[in-house]
């Protein structure tokens, strides 16, 4: 079976309209030496890939491009992993066709 | 602090909060919404199908002017394997009525219109707004919330919450458990917009008439899940969703699993040449009844999925949100023309008028499917449906090998892959969970 590439998750999420807060995001990653395997989920579980492993190992998340789905939340919050909360009113993705 | 005062404050702008808001500020009470989004609408994500009666109990004439895409004239199930997929079509002229039953909609376009219900009966709709907490007297009981607004606390003699899958408010304050990975499903969608005529022609179609696809089997790569294509006038919504503690437990991506469905040779064809305009990713609660929490308390309600309220063997949802939702508002409206307190003992009436309407004797009914699903997920979802296709393949090719033998492979592929006992077994359980 020839071998094709999925589309990128940054291509997708390219076609949604977004209203960040620059400098307040709403979800933040506790700091931790070795991540969690909840946390270490989250690479491939979040939807629009805001989870990423940096080079020295820890898990980092950048909210741009979320769509709000709270997948980390119900995953990662109760162990303390991150801290979850909704946007400010107004900001964040906004679906003109949800 | 906002002086204003209010009878109630809603928390929420989707199917169950705005039919909340509606039935109060119909009934005369002096209603506050608020709503994150920059509009009612602009964080909701559904598939998304609109049952008709549910919406008619709010807004009669809702025909006259709601943004209704399609009415739904045929149902398609598929079970797929990796290169096939066994189908069950229902198709039928009666659902060309003049009062069609379902419809295809968009859910921002739709709840942007809900809402203007919402203001036309009377209610205040506060936009860009996010609930933050809420606010209780000494005695604990809610008497309304904080907003990330500037002196944004607000009162109200009762708080609905109408805040979704996700709602946070809820279990920050301790009134509901969070949802549980193994109880709440994501679904990934895009809306693929092609020409109206394409539309109708691959999904054979005439007119606003449309179809609804839903799927399920080796797409979900042995995960409990459920893939789906709706035909809408000018787009094609398509999503699959799994159960969050399966893609916790697989590593699959969510968008993995989405490019995999969209190339699978039954589905290719019926996006072809489409543009992509939107991604979206939502929650949907999967618990079923055993996972409803307690829907009252000092000063508060909860309505539509931030009550776990969802079908997930119907498929039904936003008509348990509304249907909730109305509920809730009646046994409010009662209790206030009594001029009785919002207290538990009084709005245990939401409760008892819920157990009696179709969404608690429905979501009863499946009480055991929830459990079912998920414990044999790789059963249901990859080795059946692998069966079913070899079976149907089996049947179909004619290959000069005698019937007789054909059935004999058959039944044998059956009791290799899951043994007599292990067939009966699935069965049982299913027949028991259904009953």
């Amino acid at each position: 079976m020839p071998i094709e590439l999925f589309t990128r998750v940054e291509d997708k999420l390219f076609n949604n309209r977004y209203l960040v807060d620059t400098g307040r995001p709403h979800i933040k990653v506790r700091p931790h030496a070795k991540p969690s395997p909840q946390l270490l989920s989250m690479l491939k579980a979040c939807p629009a890939r805001c989870y990423e492993l940096s080079e020295d190992g820890q898990v980092e998340a950048t909210v741009d491009g979320c769509i709000e789905c709270g997948t980390c939340r119900i995953i990662c919050e109760e162990s303390g992993d991150i801290e979850w909360s909704y946007p400010r009113g107004g900001y964040g993705v906004l679906f003109k066709f949800g | 602090m906002i002086e204003e005062r209010f009878d109630a404050i809603v928390v929420g702008a989707g199917m169950a909060g705005n039919a909340a808001a509606l039935t109060m500020a119909e009934g005369g009470m002096k209603v506050l919404q608020l709503e994150r989004g920059e509009y009612s609408g602009s964080k909701n994500v559904q598939g998304a199908i609109l049952y008709a009666d549910m919406l008619e109990k709010l807004v009669p004439d809702f025909r006259e002017d709601a943004p209704l895409e399609r009415h739904l004239v045929e149902q398609r199930f598929w079970m797929m394997d990796d290169r096939s997929h066994t189908g069950l079509h229902y198709r039928s002229e009666d659902f060309n009525e003049e009062k069609p039953n379902r419809y295809t909609i968009i859910r921002a376009q739709f709840d942007k219109w809900f809402s203007q219900k919402v203001r036309e009966a009377g209610a205040t709709v506060l936009c860009e707004t996010t609930v933050t907490d809420l606010v209780r007297d000494d005695s604990g009981k809610v008497i309304g919330v904080k907003t990330d607004r500037r002196d944004g606390e607000i009162h109200g003699d009762i708080v609905v919450l109408a805040e979704g899958v996700n709602g946070m408010l809820g279990t920050r304050a301790g009134l509901r458990e969070r949802p549980k990975p193994e109880k709440v499903a994501l679904a990934v969608k895009e809306m693929h917009f092609l020409p109206r005529e394409t539309i109708e022609a691959r999904f054979n179609l005439r007119g606003d008439e449309g179809v609804v696809i839903e799927a399920v089997g080796t797409i979900s790569r042995g995960m409990t899940g459920m893939g789906f294509i709706y035909a809408n006038k000018e787009c094609i919504s398509l999503g699959i969703g799994c159960l969050v503690a399966d893609f916790q437990r697989t590593g699959e991506t969510p968008y993995g699993l989405l490019d995999r469905f969209k190339r699978h040779p039954s589905v290719a064809p019926l996006i072809e040449g489409s543009e992509v305009k939107e991604y979206s990713a939502h929650l949907i609660p999967e618990g079923g009844f055993k996972a409803i929490p307690q829907l009252y308390g000092k000063g508060w309600v909860v309505i539509g999925d931030a009550a776990q309220l969802n079908n997930t063997i119907h498929r039904e949802g936003s008509n348990l949100a509304m249907t909730s939702g109305r509920i809730a508002a009646e046994a409010i409206l009662k209790i206030k023309s009594r001029a009785q307190p919002m207290i538990p003992q009084n709005l245990a009436l939401y409760k008892k008028m819920l157990d009696e309407s179709f969404v608690i004797k429905d979501l009863r009914k499946y009480k055991d499917m929830p459990a079912l699903m998920h414990t044999r997920s790789q059963n249901f979802f990859l080795t059946y449906p692998q069966l079913v296709s070899k079976a149907m393949q089996n049947f179909v090719r004619v290959d000069g090998t005698p019937k007789i033998d054909k059935e004999k492979l058959t039944l044998k592929s059956f009791t290799n892959a899951r043994s007599r006992s292990g067939l009966f077994g699935d069965a049982f359980r299913l027949v028991r969970a259904w009953r």
